[in-house]
């Protein structure tokens, strides 16, 4: 578990590319940011669900893919230096006695700042469940939705289920280690990276390992340690499969997740805010983005790019409170500049 | 135009269909809850829905890409169908589809 402490000017909770452009926001007033995601890279939806997918709606770019856009906005915030905390979950928020805020994550990273800032889209990104009875009991036991460390499988009788990069991978990587492994896919094509598939394929092919077609409808075992699954094929016979380890791998979803638990007003799993600050209704708290919700609100990057722009205006007045703000254009402001680390080009 | 869904708790409901639209669009715009939450790219199954036996051969047949996606879906049966890509047309006047499990809200 590591462990460590941070100040900064301003956490942002959500690095898509909301949380992305608040930084730049942020950094020409001064404010540095800390961000943290769950996922392993920046770029939010726009790097998970559809990094190749064009964006047409974007202003000043007619066609721009999810993953230029995140790679834009990543130089775009270069001269500010953010600190990414990635792979890591916001679990917890509270407010300090010298009136700090202070954000926990769940493998106990602490980051202490003024402003909270909550640009969480969708949600965290978490492991779809599939609907098979009773699993719930078996979860943490038996059945895992991601490996973290794989030696915790050593010498396991392991089923993976899922036919993605995930379930392929996971598949290879944990076959040597492993008692014994299965793979259990609904059919016989995979989405999978094609040499992924044919690695397994060939461990098949050298009885390393077997490969099922099928739904898993049942599981069983007692006090949430698996015996056998019960695998029904298409238009076949159900058959049951011994392993002690479940591995599902069926992609990944959007939940709210512990934000549900910051005491913040919820209206239908979203945040409101006021259209002039993006502040919530608690002061120092923001939301900008997919997460809050206002009168007339449209869902889009594009609306969530002006919420960090005014957002950051009210930032400034609780990380510098006896400073003036003064607003000045990038195309002029030889201060600005500066902190771009641009040439002045200005006649 | 109207397409017939049946939401998680059983009820069906009147939607009016708009030519061109996405079925997953006609279905969020009417306020019925589906999380389809990549918004119409082929890239989440969180738009899973089952069609009525009698209007699979009316539909366009599935691209690669939306069987692909089914391999996300829960609970995928011979009439899974992602309903983004279902694009509404006089032909599909009348069709009827069931919200899948795996597609709620939050």
């Amino acid at each position: 578990m590591s462990e460590s402490k941070n100040k900064t000017d301003v956490i942002i909770i959500g690095a898509g590319p909301v949380g992305l452009f608040a930084v730049f926001e942020l950094g020409l007033l001064d404010m540095k940011a800390h961000l943290i995601d769950i996922l392993d890279r920046p770029g939010g939806q726009c790097a998970e669900l559809y990094p190749e997918k064009p964006i047409y709606d974007i202003p000043g770019f007619p066609v721009i893919t999810g993953q230029e856009l995140t790679d834009n906005l990543m130089k775009q915030i270069e001269p500010f230096a953010p600190t990414f905390h990635l792979q890591q979950m916001a679990c917890a928020l509270e407010k300090l006695d010298n009136g700090y805020w202070k954000v926990t994550t769940d493998i106990g990273t602490e980051i202490e700042a003024p402003v909270v800032v909550i640009a969480a889209g969708g949600g965290s990104f978490m492991p779809k469940k599939p609907n098979i009875p009773n699993i719930e009991e078996y979860e943490g036991k038996s059945v895992f939705y991601a490996v973290r460390e794989m030696e915790k499988f050593k010498g396991r009788n392991i089923l993976i289920a899922g036919g993605g990069d995930s379930a392929l991978d996971w598949t290879i990587n944990l076959q040597p280690l492993a008692h014994k492994i299965a793979l259990v896919h609904r059919r016989s094509e995979f989405r999978a990276a094609p040499d992924s598939v044919s690695k397994m394929m060939n461990l098949v092919g050298a009885e390393k390992m077997d490969f099922h077609v099928g739904d898993i409808k049942e599981l069983h075992g007692l006090n949430g340690h698996l015996n056998a699954v019960t695998i029904q094929p298409k238009g076949g016979e159900a058959f049951q499969v011994e392993c002690n380890t479940l591995l599902p791998f069926y992609g990944l979803t959007m939940k709210l997740g512990p934000i549900a638990d910051f005491e913040l007003n919820l209206h239908e799993n979203l945040i409101p805010v006021d259209t002039e600050k993006f502040e919530t209704s608690t002061a120092g708290i923001f939301s900008i983005g997919d997460i809050n919700t206002y009168p007339g609100k449209l869902k889009l990057i594009l609306s969530g790019f002006h919420e960090s722009a005014l957002m950051a205006q009210q930032a400034f007045r609780y990380v510098y409170p006896d400073k003036k703000l003064r607003f000045q254009y990038t195309t002029s402001s030889t201060s600005l500049q500066e902190k771009l680390g641009v040439e002045d080009k200005a006649a | 135009m109207k397409i017939f869904v049946t939401d998680p708790q059983g009820k069906e409901h009147e939607l009016e269909g708009l030519e061109g639209w996405r079925v997953m669009e006609i279905i969020k715009d009417y306020g019925l809850p589906l999380k389809a939450e990549c918004g119409g790219a082929c890239s989440c199954a969180t738009c899973h829905v089952y069609v009525d036996e009698a209007w699979l051969d009316k539909l366009y047949p599935m691209r690669e890409e939306e069987e692909d996606m089914l391999d996300e879906a829960i609970d995928v049966r011979d009439n899974s169908r992602l309903s983004c890509q279902i694009l509404m047309s006089a032909e599909l006047d009348g069709l009827k589809l069931t919200i899948a499990p795996g597609t709620e809200l939050g």
